[in-house]
């Protein structure tokens, strides 16, 4: 495959990430130093301890990670849908525009959700209500924040509707949600958060619930929404096959904290935490056992820390075959470890030559 | 999983070295975090000593007609006054906490007895039996409880101990719906089925299996339930259908100071607050007692 | 399919299984309507193999994995534990049998009791066929936590205080303290963070290599069927539509479900060229399933006889089968 060949499914080259467009295009939305705390029985959980990214036009940034990661609680905490009590985002900066969305009120951040920043979840079944018509939902969204009259709210909607690709919208406009399947109900959801035309999209795991057939349908058509509507796309997940297919840009996030950022090229060929270095290792490739290489999957030791009891130092040490007193000791800082490549170890150099 | 829950349920550590082995212990304590749990268990702690301890803590013989005046207010002597015999109200209220405690404890062992034999067979059958004894059971209580407790008294005869049957038996639908309901629930519980696939009998399905893990919201509703049996004991004895004079029973203490409740009103007043207090009480236990299995479950 | 193929002898032998529920309706719980959740399968594992089954949401492969292992009861069809038909056991002769035969659930959470302690659930097998009690039963638990990886010291712990990974290792210890002959692993390492997920693979892959034991494993993840199995079979609304070794069902696939599941599995490498071959629309309903092959409303190369004529499971190479009428191999552009 040539290197400049733009391979159409992916919009993208095949080195991945684009690269000449990518220091031009405009950061829409950048989160600096947020930390979210929980309240439990335990003590205080932190969920998400001074992370930091940036989201930009027209671009997918993936925030990996597994469960205890606070990956979903980052993508929550920006849209400002924390519970409180129990959680509360102690600090940071989220930058939209002008506006903190971390200090702003409650009725602004309201006129903005679902607006210009709009969230697609896990579960379609119950992110819908079950007691109002498709059509009703979605003429909602568009009547508050485009001001449009009903007539033509429901128009725009059942224009979104054929452009997720659902067939018969008129017809789907009136059904209710427990009538339309899973992947249907996604279409729905996509469409419902971009009839506002956000800037940003945030996805938590938009294709974890489906059937594997229906996620490639799912992920090509937001790949071709992006293309359409260049709305910057933060996609949460645990699927590094997802990441693959999806991101422009990969954050890896371990225990609450970022421990490594990089291209989607970049994170997959040169591992620069060793977290990473085990999760891309842990996994099994389709194909790779048929075509004779009879690798061992590598496993990753140990669970993650409690997020109200962690350690002193590096968070993963206890379970790192590369950890040294010094990474007991003391927290790697975040430092760039080559162009665009960020990492939290201090051995990163040695992780990338292996 | 909700986000809070996801964090929850990673809490598990490896170790779990420091906290105290007693799953019992930790229970009771769970138990007693409640504030309104803990008030209610003092009460119910009082109420059993009262029961236990009636003759020596009661100042007067609460049979004993003219033992003060009749109809006297409180007073130093009689803290709670005296009725219309001359009884001491107070010492009839400790010993009304005995009658009270049994109706509680027999009215319910009935009904948790059947319901749980009836709900647990029902659900762990199946097919026929399943069908039989639940709509039985559904008829049965398309009457109310209240009616059925009367219509028993009727058959069997005014009595506190008849009483006490009769509230049991008018509860049986109701225990036995809550029993099939969670036996339904664990029934179709992955551990469950792998102890089929384990290659278990019935025996050991039911009673290593089915039974620890219905019990514990049984407890909950029984003793819940004590609070019910109880008020409809007293309603039951306030109709005269229940205990008969002179028993201290409160139920028929209230009954009989209608009268003078004009003249008199703390005959009715002390029983009656009797009564209040001990169904809150047995409530305020209840509730906390599902509170303290309910989050550990979550987490489990 | 024969009894010693490659000298190994055959463990399991299913043939023509189905599975049918009623659905409810109407007041006596007559309504006529049924799902065929499992239609007509038919499949073999051998000693020391494993068998992956493999396919999505409401295809039966779950079902089918239970009603193998007689926690449902079989609609019509047999199923051999090695040569004794266990298909109409019941009571005792059924409780025996299930020494040999033993199943590994999805949710380490709801698959242990609660209220029996680690020690208790591992050992229950061997308690209930009376295997081996007292001391020699505690050294057996003993041997088998240090087998999966538990610390023995452990055992009077109780579920709750163990990690996911931790509890379907508990699962595996219990599933073999009887030394089964064949393991229906039921979505065994789905509910686990991919970090876990490894371990709980290679445990399976070491134990099945050190005890000579089979597997039937059931997962929704080609990617992992892949790993584990020597052998897929590719389940479609309650039929396999396409069976056989392992590399050649990945590698060159014959059924364009087939060929579709495995091109839809997002892989973890960003240069790797996509080969979109996708299906329309959604899942058909069990219960009315579309006629002919039951695959047609969704195959982008279905034609005519498609809808008309259900295509025949048929040879199309050694040990590989395949139901449909075109053999997209042969039609491949």
């Amino acid at each position: 495959m040539v290197s400049s060949e733009v391979h159409p499914a992916l919009n993208r080259t095949a080195d991945g990430g684009r690269h000449a467009a990518r220091a031009a295009r405009k950061v829409v939305l950048s989160v600096e130093g947020l930390r979210t705390e929980f309240q439990t029985s335990d003590g205080v959980a932190i969920a998400v301890d001074g992370v930091s990214l940036e989201a930009r036009q027209g671009e997918t940034l993936a925030i990996v990670g597994e469960s205890g990661s606070g990956k979903s609680v980052t993508a929550l905490s920006i849209m400002r849908l924390i519970p409180s009590p129990p959680g509360r985002i102690v600090a940071g900066e989220i930058r939209y525009g002008d506006l903190d969305l971390s200090a702003i009120s409650e009725r602004e951040i309201e006129k903005v959700r679902g607006n210009k920043i709009s969230m697609i979840f896990q579960e379609p079944m119950t992110s819908l209500n079950p007691v109002l018509s498709i059509g009703r939902q979605m003429t909602e969204a568009i009547e508050t924040h485009m001001g449009l009259a009903r007539q033509d709210a429901r128009t725009r909607a059942t224009d979104m509707l054929r452009r997720v690709n659902i067939p018969e919208p008129d017809k789907r406009m009136r059904q209710f949600p427990h009538q339309l399947s899973g992947g249907m109900l996604q279409r729905v959801m996509i469409a419902m958060a971009l009839s506002c035309d956000p800037d940003v999209l945030i996805a938590d795991e938009p294709t974890t619930a489906l059937d594997v057939t229906i996620q490639s349908q799912i992920l090509d058509l937001m790949r071709d929404l992006q293309r359409d509507f260049d709305a910057a796309i933060i996609l949460i997940t645990h699927d590094m096959g997802v990441v693959a297919e999806m991101a422009d840009r990969v954050i890896v996030m371990y225990a609450g904290r970022k421990v490594e950022e990089a291209s989607v090229a970049e994170i997959f060929a040169h591992p620069r935490h060793p977290y990473t270095r085990g999760l891309l290792r842990a996994l099994p490739v389709l194909g790779r056992p048929s075509s004779g290489d009879t690798v061992r999957l590598e496993e990753i030791p140990g669970i993650v820390p409690a997020l109200t009891d962690l350690p002193v130092g590096c968070r993963f040490a206890p379970r790192c075959a590369f950890a040294t007193d010094t990474c007991r000791a003391e927290y790697p800082p975040l430092e760039e470890k080559a162009r665009g490549h960020l990492a939290a170890c201090w051995h990163a150099d040695q992780i990338a030559g292996t | 999983m909700s986000t809070l829950q996801h964090i929850a349920a990673e809490q598990t550590p490896e170790e779990e070295a420091s906290r105290p082995r007693s799953a019992r212990w930790r229970f009771l304590r769970a138990v007693v975090a409640n504030r309104g749990a803990a008030v209610g268990l003092a009460i119910v702690l009082v109420l059993i000593v009262a029961a236990v301890l009636a003759q020596v803590i009661a100042p007067h013989d609460p049979m004993r007609m003219g033992a003060g005046p009749r109809l006297a207010g409180p007073s130093l002597a009689y803290p709670f006054g005296t009725d219309e015999f001359g009884r001491d109200i107070l010492s009839r209220v400790i010993h009304g906490t005995r009658l009270t405690l049994q109706i509680g404890t027999i009215a319910v062992g009935i009904s948790l007895t059947a319901g749980l034999l009836i709900g647990l067979l029902a659900g762990y059958a199946g097919g026929w039996p399943e069908r039989i004894l639940m709509r039985s059971v559904d008829v049965i209580f398309s009457f109310t409880e209240t009616l059925i407790a009367l219509a028993a008294v009727a058959v069997l005869g005014p009595s506190l101990t008849n009483a006490m049957i009769a509230v049991g038996i008018a509860a049986i639908p109701f225990y036995a719906r809550v029993t099939y309901g969670v036996t339904l629930v664990e029934r179709n519980k992955p551990y469950f089925e792998a102890a089929i696939a384990a290659g278990a009998a019935h025996t050991r399905l039911i009673f290593v299996h089915l039974l620890p893990n219905i019990i514990p919201p049984l407890i909950v509703v029984a003793t819940l339930g004590v609070s019910t049996a109880v008020l409809a004991a007293a309603a039951l004895s306030f109709l005269g259908l229940g205990a008969q004079p002179p028993s201290p029973e409160w139920g028929a203490m209230l009954a009989s100071g209608r009268e003078y409740i004009s003249r008199a009103p703390w005959v009715m007043i002390f029983p009656g607050l009797a009564i209040a207090i001990s169904v809150l009480a047995f409530n305020l236990l209840g509730d906390g007692i599902r509170e303290a299995l309910d989050p550990r479950q979550r987490k489990e | 399919m024969n009894n010693t193929d490659n000298g190994a002898e055959t463990v399991l032998q299913v043939a023509g299984l189905s599975k049918v529920f009623p659905v409810r309706s109407g007041l006596l719980g007559r309504g006529g309507e049924v799902v065929k959740a499992v239609d007509d399968i038919s499949l073999t594992v051998r000693k020391g193999e494993t068998l992956g089954l493999v396919g999505e949401s409401g295809c039966g492969k779950s079902t089918a994995g239970k009603t193998i292992m007689r926690l449902y009861e079989p609609t019509s069809g047999t199923i051999s534990l090695k040569g004794q038909d266990i298909t109409h056991l019941r009571g005792r002769a059924l409780r025996a049998i299930r020494r040999e035969l033993q199943i590994v659930f999805q949710d380490p959470f709801s698959s242990l009791n609660p209220r029996m302690t680690a020690g208790q659930i591992v050992g229950e097998p061997l308690t209930i066929h009376g295997l081996a009690r007292g001391r020699q039963k505690a050294d057996r638990i003993a041997e088998l936590f240090h087998r999966v990886g538990l610390r023995p010291d452990q055992m009077r712990r109780y579920p709750h205080e163990f990690s996911g990974g931790q509890r379907q290792r508990l699962a595996i210890a219990r599933a073999l303290s009887v030394e089964p002959d064949l393991i229906v692993a039921d979505e065994s390492v789905s509910a686990l963070d991919v970090s876990i997920q490894a371990s709980i693979i290679n445990l399976m892959m070491d134990i099945q290599k050190e005890h000579g034991l089979s597997f039937l494993f059931i997962a929704h993840d080609i990617a992992v069927v892949e790993h584990i199995s020597d052998r897929i079979a590719v389940m479609y609304l309650g039929r396999i539509v396409e069976m056989g070794p392992r590399a050649r069902i990945v590698t060159a696939p014959r059924h364009p479900y087939t060929k579709a599941l495995l091109s839809a599995v997002p892989v973890p490498d960003p240069n790797r060229k996509p080969d979109p071959f996708r299906l329309k629309g959604d899942v058909p309903s069990p219960i009315n399933p579309p006629s002919g092959c039951t695959f047609h409303t969704r195959c982008p190369l279905a034609f005519d006889r498609c809808r008309i004529e259900a295509p025949a499971f048929r040879e199309v190479g050694p040990g590989h089968f395949s139901a449909c009428h075109l053999d997209i191999a042969e039609n491949a552009p």
